[in-house]
């Protein structure tokens, strides 16, 4: 065992893994979207209720995938749930820069709370995407506002 | 007494000319346990590619200066090399291309493109790899062809008894894989061709896990065609093969256009050169050609037999140990298998498996395999995969165990 692997799984992300928060189904959501990574088959199904305000009433999701997308989605659902749009963005944003960034840590990840242990990620670039996926998938629920979309780690070009 | 043939090789030594295998990696040694996805190079090939980029290095078929003749010549030896090495009748019957999947879209769009029309059947299998199905997708979507698939059982072998209802005469050509990448299932390749030939459709194998790991003679098979790739059998990268029969690589018109595969060409027209040459335009991969015979060289030095009997052993030393450990899925036949070993652990994702064997220095494959449908078809998003190959040794695979070991008390 290593420095790099206790980083990127530490006791918090695996706990998460092995017993995912908000998982399940979200009876009245606003939004759904299945997000999928086929590199490896991970799949995600984000399903959001919209406040009359716009913030992330409740938040839960389904899905298969490793112990880092797992753990990301259950820990985001937590962060995210009773935020606000604006609120939502800044975290979505600063949470990607947690995992892709080289520099030191950015002030404002104190605000992650326990989010922030996922900056293991970073030394594992072919992990970043795993992390993400269900970040992405709230990105798109924000965009989306109502019904369901799909979403995908690789673009897919439809010339045919 | 039987002697086996793998008894006479000095295995140990051999690593040796693998520089590459003490390379330490997060600060470990080097298991380097990804051979279907691409072999190590020895040094013997690699002094061999320095001395023609030294010597002999230019371009092929056109100077008349010495260099180029030379250059010419080692290009042409090597493609006789091929030849001899896959028991093809003679070296017109092998078409350089960049690897396995450049041959099958060969086949597929030259050979297909004629001869291939609506509702013709191409007859492929479930176990196939992308660059077996994605090129014939295409073709029937351009001609209005249907594809239709060999189901793989429990066991990941064929279900043969499907066949006789699949193999009809509207079948033009049943292509599948000799050794799967997946679940290392070793295809009856010469019965499939028979059958296939009965009904008069042309049989294609993709021999990407075959070529360099197992004797192969095209006699024996009995194929039209047979692909493979340099690169997972010692040899550099973008640079393979396409075997065909010389009756069907005649009647195949030109693929790719440009310079090299003509005869003449005026401003409206041109006539092409006989295969294989007609099917080589632009200056081909001459130092790639030439190292892959080095590496053909290297492998037939050792022996076929006696590397696919050292692999075997190996492999199912893997396969008992690997059944040791808790939650274990295993994936692929139980008796005779190629040297490639699929599963999946209750405790950790393939994903996780793999950084986490990765970070100990053991290289192991996460994901599809380039075998979406198959994993579909076992109802897993991916597998982990292991693959030997004849420089591994039994103490890298009881590394791996104590560390698949660790990975399910960290895990779980």
């Amino acid at each position: 065992m290593n420095v790099e692997l206790e980083e990127l799984y530490q006791e918090v992300i695996l706990d998460h893994s092995r017993r995912p928060r908000n998982f399940g189904e979200l009876p009245n959501a606003t939004v759904v979207v299945h997000g999928d990574n086929p590199a490896c088959g991970d799949e995600i199904h984000l399903a959001v209720r919209f406040g009359d305000d716009g913030s992330l009433d409740d938040i839960k999701f389904t899905g298969h995938g490793c112990a880092i997308s797992q753990a990301s989605a259950s820990m985001m659902t937590m962060k995210l749930k009773g935020k606000s749009r604006d609120e939502t963005m800044s975290i979505l944003r600063t949470f990607h820069d947690l995992v892709t960034g080289d520099d030191d840590m950015p002030p404002e990840a104190r605000k992650l709370g326990d989010l922030q242990l996922m900056e293991g990620v970073r030394k594992f670039p072919q992990r970043v995407k795993c992390a993400m996926l269900p970040w992405r998938a709230v990105e798109q629920a924000l965009q989306q506002t109502s019904g369901e979309a799909t979403i995908s780690t690789e673009v897919e070009d439809q010339v045919m | 007494m039987h002697r086996p043939a793998s008894a006479t090789v000095d295995w140990k030594a051999l690593r040796e000319d693998f520089p590459i295998l003490r390379e330490r990696v997060h600060g470990r040694p080097l298991i380097y346990f990804d051979n279907a996805a691409t072999t190590q190079k020895p040094r013997p090939m690699l002094e061999i590619l320095r001395q023609y980029y030294e010597h002999t290095n230019a371009n092929v078929h056109r100077g008349l200066h010495e260099l180029s003749s030379r250059a010419t010549e080692a290009y042409e030896r090597a493609r006789q090399r091929v030849a001899d090495y896959l028991g093809a009748a003679n070296a017109e019957e092998i078409v350089f291309t960049r690897g396995t999947t450049e041959s099958i879209n060969l086949v597929a769009q030259a050979w297909g493109g004629k001869f291939v029309r609506a509702d013709d059947v191409i007859l492929l299998t479930e176990m196939e790899h992308h660059s077996n199905l994605v090129p014939w997708q295409l073709l029937a979507e351009r001609i209005g062809a249907r594809l239709r698939f060999v189901p793989v059982k429990d066991d990941g072998t064929l279900e043969l008894e499907r066949l006789p209802a699949l193999l009809t005469p509207e079948v033009k050509l049943f292509g599948f894989t000799h050794v799967s990448n997946s679940l290392g299932t070793i295809n009856p390749v010469r019965e499939l061709c028979e059958k296939a030939h009965a009904v008069g459709a042309l049989t294609l194998v993709d021999g990407a896990q075959s070529a360099g790991h197992m004797p192969v003679d095209m006699q024996e098979l009995g194929c039209d065609f047979y692909a493979f790739s340099g690169h997972k059998m010692c040899a550099p990268t973008g640079i393979g093969a396409l075997y065909a029969h010389a009756e069907v690589l005649d009647s195949i018109p030109p693929w790719h256009g440009g310079g090299e595969m003509i005869v003449s060409v005026m401003l409206e027209k041109s006539a092409f050169k006989k295969p294989p040459h007609r099917f080589e335009a632009g200056t081909p991969k001459i130092a790639g050609a030439i190292g892959l015979a080095a590496a053909i060289d290297y492998l037939e030095n050792i022996g076929r037999a006696a590397i696919f009997e050292h692999d075997a052993e190996l492999t199912s030393y893997a396969v008992e140990r690997m059944r040791e450990l808790p939650g274990m899925r295993l994936f692929g036949p139980r008796g005779e298998r190629g040297a490639i070993v699929g599963f999946v652990m209750n405790a950790a994702h393939p994903h996780d498996l793999t950084t986490f064997a990765d970070q100990q220095g053991v290289a192991l494959r996460g994901g599809h395999h380039c075998n979406q449908p198959l994993m579909r078809r076992f109802g897993v998003p991916g597998t982990t995969r292991a693959s030997f190959y004849f420089y591994n040794t039994k103490e890298e695979i009881d590394r791996m165990i104590d560390i698949l070991g660790d990975a399910v008390r960290f895990f779980s």
